[in-house]
């Protein structure tokens, strides 16, 4: 027999084929988000530290908190091995084949915590019996989902960023919840928010949950919380470990009186509504729905063309905007519709909680909710709700369902941002396969009477395909390419927002309708 | 670029320009000096389908005179395109029905088996990043071992000569086809079916050969215009650095200066035929499947070492048998395969090609080494060396297995150190060709041990019982 004699080799055959994977993408397009990265290695590297939230000879300036600020900093003493020149700040859109091969590499290297944080939420999988077929194992599954995962590696390893390494993070503090190491979890979260701060998007669910299930260490027979149970050394513990991080990250910055600055760089709301690529969301649709509007009211000569504001939402440069009929859209209004999508899956694990999953409900649907309501959202954020969802969708048969609308949907709306022709049979190819697997795979797994997928889903999808076939292949070929250049992208953003709206409804109606017993802690 | 990627695109501008009559002379409007064409007719026609695509795409790509080394990553785009569809209609059907049907073993063995022929690195180099279509010469070749692999000998002589028809260089394998249908009508009977079967297969090769040179068979000088384009006599007996016996022999004897053109033919002439003749006989006398796979391997490697003007892309026609040995001779195949990939080391240098080379190499040894299990079939019985025993009955008995995979691993080791050192290290200015020679000796010795192993193995006799159920 052919198969693998030790069964515990399958893991390090697919992260080493990942990485060996990676590594022939090394000269492939990548983004301005290259250019980003370089230009902060130069500025940890050539400045004292009190300029760097100060310094803008570059358009792309430091906004990420000031952990990743060291990372970059660590970075740059092993970026001047191999070519000193990247490191001047002067040196603007420098990309010598030395500094490519290693910012690339930079970024396949940090990925081994990713495959340690995929090897621990591994192990907290629940092994079936009777299965001694390793390809039908669900951690097999889930090695390869998230592994392989299709918007990880083009996002990553294509596009340019370090998001291997910032889920890491996340997958490793999930996987220690579940398996009920708390202030491991807590640490790890602390260093993620410190790292990158779009993951404040799931703090409240780690709040309410930690708060919830953790501080108080008993609950009452039905569920409810027992107020009397309330530890307050448990809280000084968490609280602690939060405080400190963060002045770990932050205390410099404190010490210097920097702190608006450097608050001001991390949150920037001069950007406009959506990105100039919009991300699938409720506002794609308000967009489009606005749009619709204004074009029928001139139409039928209830709006004077004239009075209607120059949009350039769809245009390249991320301005400010006004809508034409519908109410125009402000921070606050987005801040206000996120909280409000996000309460009731808060709520609900305060009043019922389901464990450790439970938790992990709720941060998908915060992250979700954050990705549909947010202002200024990137399409990329779509895997901080994709990368969790693998865990349980190897579970359980209605998440399953569930994941591979989200996962395709998501993953079909990263297509635009590589848009080079060398990269299309790439992105194409890794797709289909991606795709295949996950499909045969989670199938295989739950394998019952009913399909995994209802037939408005399954239509869906083959509209999907549809989409993608006009958009790349048809549309660039036809007349319409000159007059309408945004038209593709258009298309691509209102269809997955659907798809990403209807999964975000499923899953809260999964998270409300789930009877499971609370768990002891 | 201006090699074979500016040659395919050529030909698609000459064969959709020019009237079929010129595309083989030298005109006004086709200077054969300028990558004339020189394959037979298949190729031709496969150059004139991709042109008229081009044409309906960008009629600039394939502009008669003005298109010369145009580049454009589109068109890069385009002509990739063409060799990945080609290979989806020859050769990757042809690989998966050979590893689903032609294969023993669990199903979990065959996908294994199948991902690593897919996976090896030479023919994927080659065709996708120097730019050639040997996928679809091979795989015809592969169909045709395929058709004879399931009795169909028919089918698989005429796929065969498609094989042919599009790449001359296919002649390293005709000789094991030829023995193979010979031995079999033999062994049939001479008189009456055996009789039957040899004409149909001879109709049917006729009959291939006159369908594929039709428009050229109206004007004699017309045929022998192509045939001595495609047998380009004129050339010496080696070029550049390649792993084969002449080369390597120039290095100690300078051959190409002691002896005349004329003689370097003769010689090689009869090196190959002497190599290439045992190895047939014994086909000819036992036509099975098995004899016939090692018979292919045997004879492509003797063609490779011994001929003459023979190119280190030739090595894939010896690959090609190789891939189908994975399943019965792992650690050999894979390892000879390594060798192969290796010994093109310089030619991918050339094309900027080190970091695929470095990946696909490495994934290819660890993961078929993982999925094959190679290294624990290293039984004396596995590795079918008891004639080894039998030769060297008077030295002690050594643990075989031990010492192959010893052998294996240093052999390894020596081919990733010489590939570093070619690529990091600078040569000493009075040897400036250090790390190619080098490079192609290492090479040249790992094929004339797999030469030497392969025909060990066709002539040892037949195996236990154990994998007695592996010949047919």
């Amino acid at each position: 027999m052919a198969a693998p004699a030790d069964s515990g080799c399958w893991f390090p055959a697919l992260a080493l084929g990942v990485s060996f994977l990676k590594c022939l993408f090394i000269n492939a397009y990548h983004s301005t988000d290259f250019e980003v990265h370089r230009n902060w290695l130069a500025i940890t590297h050539s400045l004292p530290v009190s300029r760097w939230y100060y310094e803008n000879t570059s358009d792309w300036t430091l906004d990420y908190p000031p952990l990743f600020a060291w990372f970059e900093f660590g970075l740059s003493h092993v970026a001047q091995h191999f070519d000193r020149n990247m490191l001047q700040v002067e040196n603007l859109n420098y990309a010598s084949p030395s500094t490519v091969l290693f910012q690339r590499l930079s970024v396949i290297f940090t990925d081994v915590v990713f495959i340690y944080a995929v090897r621990e939420c591994c192990r907290c999988v629940q092994v079936r019996k009777g299965s001694r077929d390793v390809l039908s194992r669900p951690s097999f599954v889930l090695a390869v989902l998230l592994l392989w995962n299709f918007g990880l590696l083009i996002l990553d390893h294509i596009h340019f960023q370090y998001n291997g390494f910032l889920f890491g993070f996340l997958l490793l503090s999930v996987a220690k919840h579940l398996q009920s190491q708390h202030l491991q979890g807590a640490l790890l979260f602390a260093i993620l928010f410190n790292l990158k701060h779009i993951y404040l998007y799931v703090a409240p669910a780690y709040g309410i949950y930690l708060l919830r299930s953790y501080c108080f260490t008993q609950d009452n027979k039905d569920g409810s919380v027992r107020w009397t149970s309330f530890s307050p050394l448990r809280l000084l513990a968490l609280g602690g470990i939060v405080v400190s991080v963060c002045a770990l990250s932050f205390g410099p910055f404190v010490a210097m009186g920097q702190l608006p600055q450097v608050l001001s760089r991390l949150f920037p709301f001069k950007r406009g509504l959506c990105h100039a690529y919009w991300a699938p969301n409720v506002w794609a649709l308000y967009n489009v729905l606005d749009k619709g509007l204004a074009v029928l009211g001139v139409r039928l000569k209830l709006l004077e063309e004239a009075e209607l504001p120059r949009a350039s939402m769809t245009g390249g440069l991320v301005q400010e905007f006004q809508h034409s009929v519908l109410p125009s859209v402000s921070p606050s209004v987005t801040l206000v519709c996120t909280l409000l999508s996000i309460l009731p899956a808060v709520v609900s694990i305060w009043w019922r909680p389901r464990g450790a999953r439970g938790f992990l409900r709720c941060l998908l649907l915060c992250a979700l909710g954050s990705f549909m309501f947010g202002w200024h959202v990137h399409e990329k954020a779509i895997l901080i709700a994709i990368l969790p969802l693998s865990i349980l969708a190897v579970e359980s048969r209605e998440d399953a369902g569930i994941f591979l609308v989200l996962t395709t949907t998501g993953h079909y709306s990263l297509f635009p941002l590589i848009f080079t022709p060398a990269e299309l049979p790439i992105k194409v190819s890794l797709m289909l396969m991606f795709t295949i697997f996950s499909f045969t795979a989670l199938r295989k797994l739950h394998s019952g009477q009913r399909s995994l997928l209802r037939p408005v889903e399954v239509a869906y999808l083959l509209g999907l395909v549809a989409v993608a076939i006009a958009c790349e292949v048809v549309f660039p070929l036809s007349p319409w390419q000159q007059r309408l250049p945004f038209l593709p992208l258009l298309a691509t953003s209102v269809y997955c927002s659907v798809g990403v709206s209807y999964s975000f409804l499923r899953l809260y109606g999964s998270l409300l309708r789930c009877e499971d017993k609370p768990k002891q802690l | 670029m201006f090699g074979d990627y500016e040659a395919q695109r050529h030909w698609q501008e000459v064969t959709y320009n020019l009237p079929l009559q010129e595309w083989y002379f030298n005109t006004t409007d086709n200077d054969l000096n300028y990558w004339g064409l020189d394959y037979p007719p298949l190729t031709a026609y496969h150059s004139w389908i991709c042109a008229y695509i081009a044409k309906i795409i960008n009629p600039d790509w394939v502009e008669l005179h003005k298109s010369r080394g145009y580049e454009s990553p589109t068109h890069k785009l385009f002509m990739r395109t063409t060799v990945l569809v080609a290979d989806l209609l020859v050769y990757i059907p042809a690989v998966v029905l050979y590893c689903l049907y032609l294969t023993d073993g669990s199903s979990k063995k065959k996908v294994s088996t199948l991902l690593c022929f897919l996976l090896y690195p030479g023919l994927i180099l080659i065709d996708y990043g120097h730019f050639q279509y040997n996928g679809v010469s091979l795989g015809f070749a592969l169909w045709g071992i395929l058709a004879l692999g399931l009795g169909w000998d028919v089918s698989g002589s005429m796929a065969f000569s498609l094989a042919l028809n599009y790449k001359q260089m296919e002649l390293y394998h005709a000789l094991p086809f030829f023995c193979y249908l010979l031995g079999k009508c033999i062994k049939v009977g001479l008189m009456g079916r055996g009789l039957f079967l040899l004409v149909r297969i001879a109709a049917t090769v006729l009959a291939t050969f006159a369908l594929c040179w039709l428009p050229f068979l109206s004007d004699p000088s017309q045929a022998l215009q192509v045939v001595r384009r495609i047998f380009p006599v004129a050339r010496g007996l080696f070029e550049d650095k390649v792993a084969n016996t002449w080369c390597s022999l120039n290095t100690l004897i300078k051959i190409r200066s002691i002896l005349s053109g004329d003689s370097q033919l003769y010689l090689s002439l009869a090196c190959t035929l002497l190599a290439v003749l045992p190895s047939s006989f014994r086909l000819l006398t036992k036509p099975t499947f098995w004899h016939f796979k090692l018979a292919l391997a045997n004879s492509s490697l003797a063609f490779f070492l011994f001929s003459y003007q023979v190119h280190e892309k030739s090595i894939l026609l010896a690959a090609l048998p190789a891939c189908l040995l994975l399943n019965d001779l792992p650690l050999v195949a894979i390892w000879f395969l390594q060798a192969s990939t290796f010994s093109m080391l310089p030619l991918f240098l050339k094309d900027g090609l080190l970091v695929p080379y470095a990946v696909t190499s490495l994934a290819f040894l660890f993961l078929s080494i993982y999925l094959l299990s190679a290294l624990d079939h290293c039984s004396e019985d596995e590795l079918r060396l008891g004639a080894y025993n039998k030769l060297f009955f008077c030295l002690p008995r050594m643990d075989l297995a031990r010492i192959v995979r010893w052998k294996f691993y240093i052999s390894v080791a020596v081919m990733a150190g010489l590939s570093i050192v070619s690529v990091a290290l600078v040569p000493p200015p009075h040897l400036p060709d250090l790390f190619p020679v080098m490079l192609s000796m290492a090479a040249f010795l790992h094929f004339f041990g797999t030469f030497v192993y392969f025909h060990v193995v066709q002539f040892s006799g037949p195996p236990s019982r154990k994998s007695q159920k592996k010949n047919n």
